[in-house]
């Protein structure tokens, strides 16, 4: 399988009609993914890409059974668009949208706690390049073609930093179940946690990369949910390391505010729970092939 | 971003803090002017810059003359002040807040910011005032309250009313701070802040709850509709790199080492600064030249980074996604002929069509130095830049 996301998966575009929302629709579907339609207030009952657009997301999940949506909306009114898709019963919803106020994403994350968890919504991103099943189903701006179908989960904050782990592994011939992109916000849906718990349940993924940064608490928590409860090898990448106190690192959630966030805090706190970590960013593929063959000798 | 103390008092003043009489001067006249309109025979001259710790740096002098008032001013009017959190280029003072001296009984540490563990504001109060948070946690962790806001509701009374009681204010003033801390939520919900610092707020002998000093910064992402804060951006407090850049709209963080950095994506910009510095380099810059990379882009950013004369040699890392190598490579040529680049240029480009960009690198009759891995070009980075510094200096 993978996680979250197969070529089955009905996805709709939030900002479809926009010209991002327009180009990495077609993206997409080009790619295999099944996308079924789009959201943008007041442009319902047109057709866009050949496909039908709604006004609302309850509109678009009740006419095409939609199951997913990628929002592309702007900044200011992102977050509501989040909201929405959670309120029309969305089960997945990946936010390419960079720039969201910190403030909305916190009543963004406590609205989506007005649903029971087995009906809540997976929130991905804001700020990332979004989701992609190789050979299967794209919901990003990532470019498919680095991906190799495989048994590997990957996990990251960053867009491009993620494509050059994917096409290191790529280049050894290690390909990916699924790659996800948390996105660079201090406020972000998805955490590391919680994309290792899925990774953990998935039976087509024989092993997980994590690429961190520095700023805020996830790395850590993840290091110590793998430590309690991870069966399958879990390698970590942290970047960062050159990186000063105090100063933002591009994404708003790069900054090392408090103890523990810097990236040799954090490689640190990854050692101890016994995670593999990646000495250099140019060793993804080594690293990840090394763990595979060691799994192998064992097995 | 950041606002000076004086702003950040005058906000909170709206929402019912209490702030000591105060005015802001641009020269030493105009200091001892601001105490006679206050009163008293004891006052506060504040060097007005982005940066906590400003009295050990001798940017906060208390006085009780006019002539002292004026020296005070003179000495730290266009100063750079060196606090632990400016480096060691300063901060240039070219305002002064002049207030009236409190009679201060205790002093208290009162702090909201932007929790990313419980995704809420959390509120952090300490009876252990006038020490930075840092030394509080490490000598008085016990002291700390701690107390977080549902965002679905807003701050309650009876949390504000919690923590003064925590405090241990006494009774006739707990109506007062409960006023304080409600006020102080909802400025930070209101303007869209990321983190506000009141420390210390003063009991004074008087019997009166004091803000003072105050600090705030403030979510960008959120100025789009915060023009009043966008206003207040002071730009003499910034690198003037950095200024540079974002008036640009790059992301840019200033650093002290000699290999500028021209990347896309922030997480593969931090990862080509660490290569540098596995490399045995020090990166000069932080800059994340966004989607794209157009010729445009790649110029402006080629400009910016050669604004710091510290740069020796530039390292160019682009990782084409969904636009195209080749075509980042005639970029890459056009802003280089444009801008003119007077140190060694190493590029590499990974991504789609990646053979054909470097093959238009290579044929450009450019110096450019063509690197294939992310290791590979941090080293030849490190290697140019010690090439080129040897011969600067025989």
């Amino acid at each position: 399988m993978s996680i979250l996301l197969d070529r089955n998966t009905r996805v709709i575009v939030q900002g479809f009609t926009g010209k991002i929302g327009s180009f990495h629709a077609e993206d997409m579907k080009r790619y295999g993914t099944n996308v079924v339609g789009g959201v943008t207030p007041g442009k319902g009952g047109h057709t866009h890409l050949g496909l039908p657009v709604f006004n609302t997301v309850k509109g678009a999940v009740q006419e095409t059974g939609a199951e997913a949506s990628i929002v592309f909306v702007p900044p200011p009114f992102a977050a509501d668009s989040i909201m929405e898709a959670a309120d029309a019963g969305i089960r997945l919803c990946v936010c390419i949208t960079d720039g969201i106020p910190s403030q909305d994403m916190t009543r963004v994350k406590r609205y989506m706690r007005r649903y029971r968890f087995e009906d809540r919504m997976t929130l991905i991103g804001p700020n990332c390049a979004g989701m992609i099943t190789p050979g299967e189903a794209l919901m990003g701006i990532m470019p498919g073609s680095i991906y190799l179908p495989g048994r590997i989960g990957i996990v990251g904050r960053s867009g491009t930093l993620g494509y050059e782990a994917a096409s290191q592994m790529k280049a050894l011939g290690i390909g990916v179940s699924t790659s996800v992109g948390i996105g660079g916000d201090p406020v972000n849906g998805s955490s590391f946690k919680d994309m290792l718990e899925l990774f953990e349940k998935d039976p087509d993924t024989d092993a997980v990369l994590m690429i961190g940064e520095i700023g805020g608490p996830q790395e850590a928590e993840a290091a110590l949910w793998a430590r309690d409860h991870m069966k399958k090898p879990l390698i970590a990448y942290i970047a960062g390391l050159s990186a000063p106190k105090g100063r933002r690192m591009g994404h708003a959630g790069a900054i090392i505010s408090a103890f523990g966030e810097s990236a040799q805090e954090k490689v640190e706190i990854l050692k101890g729970a016994g995670v593999t970590i990646v000495p250099t960013p140019s060793s993804f593929g080594e690293t990840v092939a090394d763990v595979l063959a060691a799994m192998t000798k064992a097995a | 971003m950041d606002i000076h103390e004086y702003q950040a008092k005058e906000l909170l003043s709206r929402y019912q803090i209490h702030i000591p009489r105060g005015g802001l001067a641009y020269s030493p006249e105009q200091a001892a002017y601001r105490a006679s309109e206050i009163g008293g025979d004891r006052w506060v001259v504040k060097a007005q810059i982005h940066s906590g710790a400003r009295g050990k740096a001798g940017g906060i002098k208390l006085c009780s003359s006019d002539h002292e008032i004026a020296a005070a001013a003179d000495a730290m009017l266009g100063a750079k002040l060196v606090t632990h959190q400016t480096g060691p280029q300063g901060k240039l003072v070219s305002r002064l807040y002049v207030e009236e001296a409190m009679d201060i009984e205790r002093e208290i540490y009162l702090g909201f910011v932007l929790d990313r563990k419980s995704e809420r504001i959390m509120i952090v109060a300490s009876s252990s005032g006038g020490m930075e948070i840092e030394e509080i946690a490490e000598a008085e962790p016990d002291s700390i309250i701690r107390a977080t806001v549902d965002p679905g509701v807003g701050m309650q009374d009876f949390q504000a009313r919690e923590i003064a009681f925590g405090l241990g204010i006494d009774n006739a003033l707990v109506g007062r701070a409960t006023q304080t801390l409600m006020g102080c939520y909802r400025a930070f919900v209101d303007y869209d802040a990321s983190m506000l610092e009141i420390n210390p707020l003063v009991v004074t002998r008087r019997g009166d709850l004091v803000a003072l000093d105050a600090k705030m910064t403030f979510d960008e992402n959120a100025l789009f509709r915060r023009p009043q804060i966008a206003e207040m951006r002071d730009k003499s407090q910034e690198d003037p790199r950095e200024t540079y850049a974002s008036d640009r709209g790059l992301s840019y963080v200033g650093l002290d080492g000699n290999i500028g950095c021209i990347i896309n994506g922030a997480g593969l910009a931090m990862a080509t600064m660490d290569m540098i510095k596995i490399a045995g380099g020090e990166p000069a810059n932080f800059l994340d030249i966004g989607g794209g990379a157009s010729p445009e882009r790649v110029a402006k950013s080629f400009r910016a980074v050669l604004r710091d004369k510290n740069v020796e040699t530039i390292l160019v890392n682009i990782f084409a996604g969904i636009n195209r190598c080749d075509w980042v490579a005639e970029g890459v040529i056009k802003a280089l002929r444009e801008v003119g680049v007077p140190v060694p240029l190493v590029v590499r480009l990974s991504g789609t069509n990646m053979e054909e960009g470097r093959r238009i690198l290579a044929e450009s009759g450019e110096n450019i130095i063509i690197a294939e891995t992310l290791a590979e070009a941090a080293e030849k980075a490190v290697g140019a830049w010690r090439s080129y510094t040897a011969t600067k200096a025989a």
